[in-house]
């Protein structure tokens, strides 16, 4: 089975849950921006949480399946269609051999992930499918997508979902079931986005304005936001005593404060270490939000402890627990 | 009882999923060495959990899965929880053997149009560029540390002389291979990649092969000499990289 690229889409790449065990030598984990929406089309496909997507960026891909496939689409709205009838997210599809599913501009959110059941077949470059750009490593040939690119899809190992294969012979184009996983979508509808953080390393060494309008203030996505960084604009955050830090480790959701005073939230493809002031991390729960955020929104910080980050977090990973086994059920239907 | 090796540390958290361990303050050699120690350490005994080990100048992050720490101890939090284990650790260090640092010779062709700045750099510094060369190449080298880029490596060591902070208009592309200063510090850049630090010349040595084992030609604590060559002499080493 594989797929025909007939657009590209903006930034399609080929991601999966990151790469692990080579920070020391310099090598950015890199992985999907939203690990969440990722990890749901995966399970709504029978894979594996660690199988590769496709993420795709403000406008999507126009694709071409050769053969019958299992699909789902969950995280930002791309308004898919397939033969001009509009496919639902967060939900497995079943679609014909011959079938194209047009991915066009992003209506809410900012990124998407498609999972086909089987997973990508790409080499495992030091742990991982992702695709790393700077070093034109993992993914399909270390690059993004373009038009005439053709990704082959390993066999699917199980036979799911019985009831939507009965339904097809009798259907055009495509079958899914009215149910769906309540995906990122939900959370976007908001104006006004609130993302937690824990005080960073170097909190205290902020000025005290700068540390009340870290929290008070309200700040913008810029337009130079991409999957390395997010930049805010709002007010300039300063140092009590102007200085610098030594180089030290970053994560995904680290809040780094360069000398213009500007935030920087970094995002999958960071660096490995940082030589600017952390002021914060995002809490990790907020991360697959703050992914979906696209330039322009904006948002406010606020405080939580590290203890109730790690709380939100273990509580989001025994809903994901729940919702693995559910859906196990689901697809013997 | 025997001193222990580590006496002060602090321990922070880094997010809900990585603990950083801070071992001094400094850029020292003797910083350096307990850093490299306790991550050696960790590397070799694992603690169960933790996915990536990133040492840094006076500092070590531990980047960890909570439930994996969750699941092994039900009171308190799962940073707490590995903060115990790697407290436990810490005083269990006495001086530890380290393999002695490995030594590279990196041939760099310096000047032209494999380093742009090169003269530039010489006049900022009142030199010529056969004295920036000879500075240059005259050190052995420190690797600080990895980061910034796979396989970058921050060296320590250069020629107070030769110290230029960065230009304030970086570079969208600095070529793969690039020899340049950047502060206090000198290193080469694996890949193509934007960057702010002086160039002065290319190494025709590939410093990162996500194929090799390990990735990185260079690690934490390996030692480096510059070796000047001929643009004949770079293309001849260059041909044995592909």
């Amino acid at each position: 089975m594989s797929l025909k690229v007939l657009r590209a889409g903006i930034l399609s790449t080929l991601q999966d849950r990151g790469r692990y065990g080579f920070q020391r030598y310099g090598m950015p984990v890199g992985g999907v921006m939203d690990e969440h929406s990722h990890r749901l089309a995966n399970l709504l496909v029978g894979n594996a949480e660690d199988e590769a997507t496709l993420e795709f960026t403000l406008a999507g891909p126009r694709l071409e399946f050769t053969q019958t496939a299992l699909i789902a689409i969950c995280g930002g709205d791309f308004a898919a269609t397939i033969g001009g009838r509009e496919v639902p997210a967060a939900r497995p599809v079943l679609t014909r051999a011959g079938s194209v599913l047009d991915l066009a501009v992003c209506r809410l959110g900012c990124r998407a992930y498609l999972a086909v059941a089987g997973g990508f077949d790409v080499p495992v470059v030091m742990g991982s499918r992702s695709t790393y750009l700077p070093a034109n490593l993992g993914g399909f040939h270390g690059r993004a997508l373009r038009r005439g690119d053709e990704l082959t899809v390993q066999r699917a190992p199980a036979h799911l979902y019985p009831a939507l294969h009965r339904a097809l012979q009798t259907a055009e184009g495509f079958v899914c079931p009215k149910w769906s996983v309540h995906a990122n979508a939900a959370l976007l509808a908001h104006d006004h986005h609130r993302i937690r953080f824990i005080q960073g390393r170097h909190f205290a060494l902020f000025s005290e304005a700068s540390r009340t309008q870290f929290i008070s203030a309200e700040f913008r996505i810029a337009a130079n936001s991409d999957r390395m960084g997010y930049r805010l604009e709002g007010p300039a955050l300063s140092l009590t005593e102007p200085g610098e830090v030594l180089p030290e480790a970053v994560t995904f959701g680290s809040i780094q404060v360069p000398p213009d005073g500007k935030p920087i939230v970094l995002m999958a493809n960071r660096q490995t270490t940082g030589g600017y002031p952390l002021i914060g991390e995002v809490a990790s729960v907020d991360l697959p939000l703050l992914a979906q955020l696209p330039p322009g929104d904006t948002l406010r910080f606020e405080p939580v402890t590290l203890e109730q980050s790690e709380q939100l977090y273990l509580q989001r990973e025994r809903e994901m627990a729940l919702m693995r086994e559910g859906l196990r059920e689901r697809a013997k239907q | 009882m025997t001193e222990p090796f580590i006496r002060e540390y602090r321990l922070s958290p880094l997010g809900d999923r990585a603990l950083v361990i801070e071992l001094g303050s400094d850029a020292s050699e003797e910083t350096a060495l307990k850093v490299r120690s306790v991550t050696e350490r960790l590397l070799a005994q694992p603690l169960p959990g933790v996915l990536d080990v990133v040492p840094a100048v006076c500092t070590l992050a531990l980047h960890y899965d909570p439930l994996r720490i969750a699941a092994a101890d039900d009171a308190g939090s799962a940073y707490a929880a590995l903060a115990r284990e790697v407290t436990a650790r810490l005083q269990s260090m006495d001086g530890i053997e380290l393999a002695q640092p490995a030594t590279f010779e990196i041939p760099v062709c310096y000047g032209g149009e494999y380093g742009e700045d090169l003269e530039a750099l010489a006049r900022t510094h009142g030199l010529t560029v056969e004295e920036v060369i000879e500075r240059h190449s005259a050190p052995l080298y420190r690797v600080q540390m990895l980061g910034f880029a796979p396989g970058f490596a921050y060296l320590a060591g250069l020629d107070p002389k030769l110290a230029t902070p960065r230009r304030s208009n970086p570079r969208m592309r600095v070529p793969a291979g690039s020899v340049a200063i950047g502060g206090e510090l000198t290193g080469i850049y694996p890949l193509e990649l934007p960057g702010g630090w002086h160039l002065i010349g290319r190494s025709p040595l590939r410093m990162f092969d996500a194929f090799a084992q390990p990735p990185a030609r260079l690690s934490m604590g390996d030692r480096v000499r510059f070796v000047p060559v001929s643009m004949g002499e770079y293309a001849r080493l260059a041909e044995t990289q592909k």
